[in-house]
Parts: C-alpha cells; structure tokens; sequence
C-alpha cells in the first residue's frame, strides 16, 4: 500500500472486494476448514513454570504420564488411548478415502482414536483404525447398527464448532457414485445435512435416544455428546443429564468441509472461553473428570494441547491440523492452486472437490496425490511431536501426568484472554470479572 | 415364550431379543406389561416373531434387522427409526418421527401417525391407514410412504427419490415436493407393496408426490422456494 494512501478502516481493500462479489454474484460464499479472523486463543497464555515455589520433573527422562480413559461414566467397555490427542470427526465424502485410511493409520500408530463423520463407516477406515468412534448425525447417512455395534464409541453430533446450529453441506462436485450410495442419494446433487436430529428434539429427548443406543450396544460403547461452541456452560450441563460419557465441545475455529463463510466467521464462541465455560459446569455438577471433556477447535500444537488441558480438559481432538499433517495447504502442486485461485497456506477450497494435495477430493487423480502409508506416518509424526511438546511443558510445571497441569500453572498475556480462560493476567493476580 | 416388564427389565428383555439361541428354535415371543417403556425391542437382528401386548414409549423397535414385531397398541416417538429390515406392526397410533431415517422393511400403521412420519427415510417401506402429520417425509431420501387418509401440511418438504402416495387430501406441499402422474408402472408398485403387506386396498384411488428436483443443485435463482 502507497504511504500517503489511507485505507478506510471500516471499508478495508478485503470488505470492499467482497461486497463487490456479492454484487456481481448475489449469493454468500462457501468454503472449507475454519474461521481466518484473529480471536483470542490458546497463544495468549503462558505457563509460568517451576521455580522456587515448585519442582519440576527431569525434561527427558522422568515418567509423565499421558494416556486417558474415555468413557467410564456408563459404558462396559471405555477406551483407553496412549495419548490424550483425538482425531476429530471427518466424513468420507468430504475427505477421501486415502485421507481417511492415513488418518486411521496415523492415530493407531500412536494408541488414539479417530472418528468417521457424515456419510458413514468405511471398510478402510475400521480396518486402518485401532479405535474408532462412529458419529450419529442429524443426517444418519450410512447409519446402520452394525457398524453402529463395530465402532469403539459413539458420538451424536448436536454441532460443530464451524457453525453451530448449521447443517453440513457436500457440494455435488463431490458427490461420486460411492459417497452417493453411501448416503443413499442421487450423485451430483448438492447433498445437505439436516441441522437437526430427526427424532429428537432436546435434552429430555436425547436422554431417551443415548439409552436406545446403549440397548442397541449392550451398554458397551461410551457415547459422546459433540456439541458447538454456543452456550457451553448450559450445553455441557445438558449433556451431562442426558447421560453422556464424554462431552466433545468445538469452538469455533473448528473445520468444516463446506459452509457459509459468513457462518464460519461469525457464528459461536472462541475455543478458550468456551471451555472454561465448560468446565465451570462440570465442575459445579461434580461431574469434571467423571465425565470426561475433549476440546477442539484450533489445536495446533503441543503447546495448546497442554494449555486445554491446563483449563480442564481430558483430551484434545484435532481435524484441521491432522489434515495439515496430511498435506493440506502444502507447497506442492502450485500450478492446481493457482487454479483454484488460491496458494499454498491460503487455500479453504474444500467444497470444490478439487483439492490440489488429494486430500479433501474424491476425483481418483487427485487422490493418487495422497499415498495413505506415507501420509498416515506423516500424522504419527506430528502427534509424537505434539505429545513430545505437552510432555516437556507438563514436566517443566511439575506434573507426572499431563491430566495434573492445572489452571494455577497458566498466566494471560491480553485482558481478554485472562476474562475468557479466567486465569491471572500476566505480573498480576487480576481476573477481569472475579470479585 | 413371555417376557413380563413388570417382572423383568428391558435390558433382559432386550439382551435375550438380541441374542436369540438358534438351537433352541424359540421364534416367537409376546411383551407383557410394556406400560410405555422406550427402547423395547431396539437392536433386534433375527429373524423372530415377537408381539408386544400394550403400549410402548419412544424408539419401539428402533434400528430393527429382520424382526417381525406386532405391537398391540399406541407407540411413542421414533417407532422403527433407522430399520433396516423386518417388518413392524403398530395396531394403534404413531408420535412423531415414525420410521424416521428407515433404510428398509416394512412399516404398517394401522392408526394415524404424527408429524415428521418418515422423515429422511432411506428405502422403508411405509404404511399409514389413518393420517398423518405435518412434515412428513421431509427430506425423505428413498422408499415409499403410502397414507390412507389424509395428509397434514408440507408433506415432502425436500424430498429427494422417495414416493408418497396419499388416497385422502393433502393439505399442502412443502417446497420441491410435487403431484407426479400416476401410471401403470407406479400402480403395479404399489400393488405390489400391497400384496406383499397383505394389505387390500385399490392403488388406483392413491396420488403420487415426489421431487421436482428444481431444488437439488443450490441455485440462487431459487433461493426465493427455500
């Protein structure tokens, strides 16, 4: 920009070429993965670390601990992962099947979960997966209890952080003859997902529904409430009376294959204050721990896994990280980008069906991009590393076990975040709203 | 065989439904006592004949595999969801929700079922004597979803492949969802669906609704149907 140029602040270069595309055009955008505005986040704390008044462990060598149990409120068999890091939940349709074989690879590998999404079970992905968690959608595409009896947990999807109370979308162009028949419709159509359970319609409701799936299951798998980022405190509070074993909460930097970008960006609440919030309910229904929280929405790196963690939560989930690890937004295939008008580190163009790196397309020729050995050891790499990283801060603040970092561990760099994950601002003992 | 609710729970019931002994070669049960518990019978996957005596609560028969179940009365939300295969007998009324997201087999109604019957269904077979609520086969995928009296408003709304037909009247369409021709081919279908059902009624009184499938690709020129 031109030194004696003043951009206006309200109406900024990026604002004014949108409203002029939806001028020409007359409809919203659609895209993938998560919002790109800057909200408070999991950057603006810091653990203070050990010093005088606390010990820490040994860096490399002394144990700290890392795996969780999910599930044991209610069900027989509750999983046990190696790491308290998750795959979040991600449909075939809009994800390949390469993708979801690698990333069933990826999550064995290193003893956790991963989960499927709209549209259904795939042979490759239980076959790649050591457990897997079967999500129940207001859509039920491919919804079938034998898989339903195949899967290691069961989550009901009541939102998703991208946009809570929004339904999913899968644009025609990926709407192939397999991911068609999976969901039971015509291909090439422009597939939605409905916004709400087709049979139930709130708490009381899906009380009765999470006992008919523990009939259908003998009781044995942990059921997961998943729910957006909209009114955590009441949602978990919710969640926990209508018998959920593990409640899943997105914020909204959470991922989508396809949305509204105006949903992405302007629909629920940051990750850090909802998980407070979060965690406030189970604290004060005595349930924290008893039922086990995983958070998702923005994790990127070990630092932020143990910062969730720090605040509460059991587990972390990932998805738009785990596709990264896969190769989305690599620096590969330029030329396809260009394309697609975008750059590597740039590019949302999930809904297209065209993704340059063969992750979130279904088109043969782009998938053969993605070799699911190959990219199933690139995510085992990266959660080795993201479990290498929670270690070391866990140690350096004292802890055996990351599930003991603690909020007292934590210090705010911004007002806003100090209000929102209700730690100390940092030099001070101050938290903006605690009397 | 009998399993009195009264004197056993319905994860015994349910667990003995489940895991049905081949070699004994029990293949009919009767439910006492239901008095409106939910879940009875979910998660049945052979095929058994079981005859439930009274009413039941939500999810009756719930994700069904190749069970013939007859239920001697009123049942709750979500009868038959997301079955699979089998056949469910209901001799009194529906709540809400019946056969929502049902991929298969057959569901026959003798009363009057309530709103959103067949929601999302996915290839079941569906079969209401008296009416049936508002919103019903919305977003329905596949299957068909026969009324023998009257339909409630926005019947179809978003429906993609699945067929309705309804003998009495249709208060209204919901959006993408038309009156379609009757011809001889959807006539010996149903015909068919009737035989098969042991059902006696003359598929030539029915009309047909289906998709105009205007709405199946977003396009903003239709974004005022929406």
């Amino acid at each position: 920009m031109k030194k004696d140029l003043k951009e206006f602040k309200t109406f900024p270069s990026s604002t004014i070429k949108e409203i002029q595309r939806a001028a020409n055009e007359g409809i919203y955008q659609i895209r993938g993965l998560g919002a790109k505005r800057k909200v408070p986040d999991f950057d603006d704390l810091v653990f203070l670390g050990a010093s005088m008044s606390r010990y820490p462990l040994e860096g490399y060598r002394e144990t700290c601990n890392t795996s969780v149990i999910l599930g044991d409120r209610f069900a027989k068999k509750p999983i046990k992962l190696d790491i308290p890091i998750t795959i979040a939940g991600m449909s075939f349709g809009a994800l390949g099947a390469n993708a979801k074989e690698a990333l069933g690879r990826g999550a064995s590998a290193m003893g956790t979960s991963t989960t499927t999404g709209d549209g259904g079970m795939t042979q490759e992905e239980r076959g790649s997966s050591k457990y897997l968690v079967y999500q129940l959608l207001p859509s039920r595409y491919g919804m079938n209890p034998d898989d339903l009896r195949k899967a290691d947990a069961i989550e009901v999807v009541v939102g998703q952080g991208a946009k809570p109370g929004g339904g999913g979308m899968l644009l025609g162009q990926k709407i192939n003859k397999r991911v068609a028949g999976m969901r039971t419709l015509p291909e090439g159509i422009d597939q939605r997902s409905a916004c709400r359970h087709p049979d139930w319609t709130g708490p009381d409701d899906l009380e009765i529904k999470i006992q008919e799936l523990r009939e259908i299951t003998n009781w044995e798998k942990p059921i997961y409430i998943k729910v957006g980022a909209a009114r955590p405190y009441y949602d978990t509070t919710l969640a926990v009376k209508a018998g959920a074993d593990v409640v899943v909460l997105d914020g909204m930097q959470g991922g989508t294959a396809a949305t509204q970008d105006v949903f992405i960006e302007h629909v629920g609440i940051p990750t850090l204050g909802a998980l407070r919030e979060s965690v406030d309910a189970l604290k004060e229904l005595n349930m924290h721990r008893k039922v086990q929280l995983v958070v998702s929405g923005g994790i990127r790196t070990g630092a932020d896994v143990a910062k969730a963690m720090a605040m509460g939560a059991d587990a972390v989930s990932i998805g738009s990280a785990a596709m990264m690890a896969l190769n989305c937004n690599a620096d590969l295939y330029v030329e396809d980008y260009k394309t697609l008008g975008t750059e590597p580190g740039y590019c949302h163009h999930c809904h297209t069906g065209k993704c340059p790196v063969g992750v979130a397309t279904q088109d043969p020729e782009l998938e053969k991009r993605l070799n699911p050995i190959e990219a199933g050891k690139r995510l085992k790499n990266y959660l080795t590393t993201l479990t290498l990283e929670l270690q070391t801060l866990a140690r350096a603040n004292g802890k055996s076990d990351v599930r003991n970092l603690e909020p007292e561990d934590l210090a705010a760099l911004t007002v806003e975040a100090a209000a929102m994950a209700r730690v100390p601002l940092a030099g001070t003992d101050w938290i903006p709203g605690k009397k | 065989m009998n399993f009195d609710l009264n004197k056993k729970t319905l994860r015994e019931v349910n667990q003995h439904l489940q895991n049905i002994d081949r070699e004994k070669n029990t293949r009919k049960f009767e439910i006492l006592n239901p008095q409106g518990q939910h879940a009875i019978c979910a998660g049945l996957k052979e095929d058994i004949d079981v005859t439930i005596k009274g009413h039941t609560g939500y999810y009756c028969a719930g994700m069904n595999q190749k069970a013939n179940i007859t239920v001697h009365g009123n049942v709750g939300t979500g009868v038959a969801e997301n079955m699979m295969s089998g056949k469910i007998i209901v001799k009194g009324n529906a709540s809400q929700s019946a056969g929502a997201t049902g991929h298969g087999g057959a569901l026959i109604i003798e009363g009057d079922a309530s709103s959103r019957c067949g929601i999302s269904m996915k290839g079941i077979d569906i079969v209401v004597k008296g009416s049936v609520g508002h919103m019903s086969a919305f977003m329905a995928q596949k299957g068909n979803l026969v009324v023998m009296g009257d339909a409630d408003a926005d019947l179809g709304d978003s429906i993609y492949e699945a067929k309705i037909f309804v003998k009495g009247k249709v208060k209204s369409l919901g959006s993408d969802c038309v009156e379609k021709k009757m011809d001889q081919k959807n006539i010996d279908e149903l015909t068919r669906l009737f035989k098969e059902l042991n059902i006696s009624e003359d598929p030539k009184k029915f009309k047909r609704y289906g998709s105009s499938r205007n709405l199946y690709n977003f396009k903003i020129d239709n974004v005022g149907a929406y």
